[in-house]
């Protein structure tokens, strides 16, 4: 396989995953901003759901000032936001168009039809009754794709690039939803047990599809250091860190075995796993979650760098 | 212009007996149907990706090229005739290249103007001395061909550089295959569908001679912004080849190497879709930004097969065209099978003078042109477009060549209005390797407008199923 093909598969996985974040987190920051409260809460949740995005700088220079209309249209719309559902579902297809060859017909027509419907959407005509409907649509389409790419496509090179963008890609998100969104799960906040921080727990387990397995995983309310025992440790929930590191390295090995050789992503990445399996939250917590979750994002900039040399991504 | 003769009723002396079955079979159809079937054709294309984008012009998105869903049925006679003129002529093509870029026998033998060749855009003076693979110069050939009566098939134009279209005699056979099965039971169509594999054999045929292991081919592509790059995934994927850019291809040690996730690995064969300008940027274009620096001098140390091999052009220029007939006597020793249109080189005083009397019944077109761009249709044009054509061919009249408005046949065509008749081309897929293979089909081309002849997609033109029948 071509070396800009990994590449192209790569990252359209990473763009279809990132569609799908956007539109949950939306949701989410949608639902709070909706409830009656004092204040300008809202500002401060937009800010939170624009920084889990990993797009508020990109905000903060087009529009400024925060409002719901403009950031619904900034995390959807905008061509200028890179992480935009618009720009990860024309990424998406752009990629899979240039490697049309390596695509089945499934997968190519589930992508090629999320955005040619995707484009036909105008902006202004999108209210706060159809958006619901529209992001479970995003998130339906996403896994429509990859369902197409599970039951379609050959054990091999293009599966295995295909698999890594997507988990390296969910991994990033859901640290990145706890780098924002850590100070509601120390063990202060629980001692505040206002209606807020209930609220707050909730929506960090909707932003990752979780808040209904929770219960079926623990039996109980929500505790802010099972939450994070949850998001980051649990091998059960498909967006843990652990869960995707599971499959990262699965699917680093399978590609050494496919080509014969391993790399330095390698290392990092079970290195990566190891820690996930040996912490437990207690010593978390104690060491500092805030570190914690900033040393995973890091390394797992690491592998995918490193992902990219080994495989010759850009010669 | 005379009455066109119709594939389906000639001239309306009844149905003919390629077209029996369907003509039946059209006949109980409902033309609501027939529209809900052609609705149903274009979300297959869409979904598909099956799209080309239009050069010109500020919308650069991608375009469907219209499906007509009513067939173009050529009988297994019609079609034994034409595939003999076919062969005949890639034969004397590539002998004819072979000639002009080793000892030029045939400018010694005074049957074309040297300066002709010599000075034409598309002679390569790199090629001379320069031995390809089984001395083939064009593998991949496309040949239009217009029909005007009965027996009256003729060569309108050869396509020897980077021909293009198949995807759409393929795709067009699946489609029809998907929306009208029972036709297909009612008649015996040969299959296209082997044209992937084929095409793959050829390639192989014609890898480096010395090599110990299978030829490692590669099709290269200029990019997805291309118009035809549907068509070059398309191909790639049905062999089962890398689809390469030229910034994934490098030359080191006189080898072409390909980047890939384990490192550089050696091309054998490259099935080349983009033009000889932009091959190689040391040798043709230096500007170009497609091609591969240094790949001209792998291909000519005969460590790397390029299909079609850079001058194939030489073949298809317009000004070489009315010459054909005598290449293909010289070459072969007999007369063509298949006619040419006649035609007058403006570049000849007498001819440029025939043709500014009667530009008002003639087709004049550029010498290096394509796609129906910068024509001129005498009989569809108005006085003020000629007058303005005038002047353009006064000015530089060896710039183009002009040929009588042919009454191209028609076919049934269904349109908002219903099934009418319409102007058609046909253009064959030829390939030439260790053998010459003709696929039985081709691209049939269709000009939607009503009276219109320009069958051209970039204006307009429409595709349609062809049919070789087993008989």
């Amino acid at each position: 396989m071509l070396g800009r093909a990994a590449n192209d598969l790569y990252w359209l996985s990473r763009s279809v995953e990132r569609a799908e974040n956007m539109a949950r987190l939306l949701e989410v920051g949608y639902r709070i901003v909706l409830l009656p409260r004092e204040g300008e809460g809202f500002h401060e949740e937009w800010r939170s759901t624009l920084q889990s995005a990993g797009c508020l700088d990109g905000y903060v220079q087009r529009h400024g000032e925060l409002n719901t209309r403009n950031v619904v249209d900034y995390m959807l719309f905008d061509p200028v936001n890179p992480s935009s559902v618009a720009t990860c579902l024309s990424t998406a297809r752009r990629n899979g168009r240039a490697q049309r060859t390596a695509l089945t017909r499934e997968m190519w027509e589930s992508l090629n039809s999320s955005w040619l419907e995707f484009s036909a959407i105008k902006p202004q005509s999108v209210s706060s009754n159809s958006l619901p409907g529209l992001l479970d649509w995003i998130r339906s389409r996403s896994a429509l794709y990859r369902g197409a790419l599970l039951n379609t496509i050959l054990r091999n090179d293009t599966f295995y690039f295909s698999q890594l963008g997507t988990f390296i890609e969910r991994a990033d998100s859901t640290s990145r939803i706890l780098d924002v969104k850590y100070y509601h799960l120390l063990p202060s906040a629980e001692m505040v047990g206002s209606g807020k921080d209930n609220f707050q727990w909730t929506a960090i387990l909707r932003s990752v599809s979780a808040h209904r397995s929770y219960r079926w995983v623990f039996k109980d309310t929500y505790r802010p250091w099972k939450i994070a025992d949850y998001l980051i440790l649990n091998r059960q929930m498909p967006r843990s860190l652990r869960s995707c590191y599971d499959e990262v390295t699965q699917t680093l090995g399978e590609l050494g075995v496919f080509y014969g050789t391993q790399h330095a992503c390698h290392a990092t990445a079970h290195a990566t796993r190891d820690l996930l399996l040996e912490a437990d939250i207690k010593n978390i917590f104690q060491s500092g979650l805030h570190e914690f979750v900033e040393d995973f994002i890091a390394r797992n900039n690491k592998v995918s760098r490193e992902i990219s040399a080994a495989y010759h991504f850009a010669d | 212009m005379a009455a066109a003769f119709d594939e389906m009723n000639a001239f309306g002396g009844g149905v003919r007996a390629p077209y029996s079955a369907f003509a039946e079979w059209l006949g109980v159809q409902h033309i609501e149907q027939l529209a809900q079937k052609t609705a149903e054709a274009e979300a297959l294309f869409r979904r598909s990706g099956i799209t080309f984008a239009v050069y010109g012009g500020d919308d650069t998105s991608e375009r469907l090229i219209p499906f007509d869903i009513l067939p173009r049925i050529i009988s297994g006679a019609e079609w034994r005739r034409l595939e003999a003129g076919i062969e005949q002529r890639v034969r004397a093509l590539n002998a004819f290249m072979y000639d002009i870029y080793h000892r030029q026998e045939i400018l010694k033998a005074g049957l074309i103007p040297d300066e002709l060749v010599i000075q034409n855009k598309a002679f390569v003076p790199e090629m001379m001395g320069v031995e390809p693979a089984r001395g083939i110069y064009s593998h991949v050939i496309g040949i239009d061909i217009v029909r005007t009566s009965e027996d009256d098939f003729m060569v309108l134009e050869d396509n020897t550089r980077t021909p293009s279209g198949v995807s759409y005699m393929l795709e067009n056979r699946e489609t029809m295959l998907h929306l009208f099965p029972d036709l297909f039971s009612r008649n015996r169509v040969r299959p296209v569908e082997d044209y992937p594999d084929i095409l793959r054999r050829t390639l192989e045929s014609v890898a480096p001679s010395n090599l110990s292991i299978e030829p490692t081919i590669a099709l290269l592509t200029p990019g997805s912004y291309n118009s035809a790059y549907f068509e070059h995934t398309f191909l790639a994927d049905q062999m089962g080849v890398e689809l390469v850019e030229g910034q994934d291809l490098i030359v080191i040690d006189g080898e072409l190497l390909m980047k890939t996730t384990e490192g550089l690995k050696r091309v054998d064969v490259l099935y080349r879709r983009v033009d000889d300008d932009y091959l190689d940027p040391l040798v043709f274009d230096p500007k170009s930004m497609l091609g591969v620096p240094g790949i001209f001098d792998v291909f000519r140390s005969g460590r790397l097969s390029i299909v079609n091999a850079p001058g194939a052009g030489i073949a298809d220029d317009k000004a070489i065209y009315s010459y054909i007939p005598a290449i293909i006597q010289f070459y072969t020793g007999r007369a063509a099978i298949l006619n040419n249109v006649e035609t007058h080189n403006c570049r000849e005083p007498d001819a440029l003078k025939y043709v500014l009397d009667r530009l008002e019944q003639l087709v004049v077109k550029e010498v290096h042109g394509s796609g129906g761009y910068g024509m001129l249709v005498g009989p569809a044009s108005s006085k003020a477009e000629i007058e303005a054509f005038r002047a353009k061919l006064t000015a530089n009249p060896s710039n183009y060549i002009a040929q009588p408005t042919l009454a191209l046949s028609t076919c049934p065509t269904l349109v908002n209005a219903g099934v009418v008749p319409r102007h058609l081309d046909l253009r064959p897929f030829v390939l030439v390797g260790d053998q010459v293979r003709v696929v039985p089909g081709g691209l049939t081309r269709v000009a939607l407008k009503q009276g219109s002849l320009v069958v051209n997609s970039s204006q307009g033109g429409g595709t349609k199923d062809t049919w070789v029948l087993q008989d």
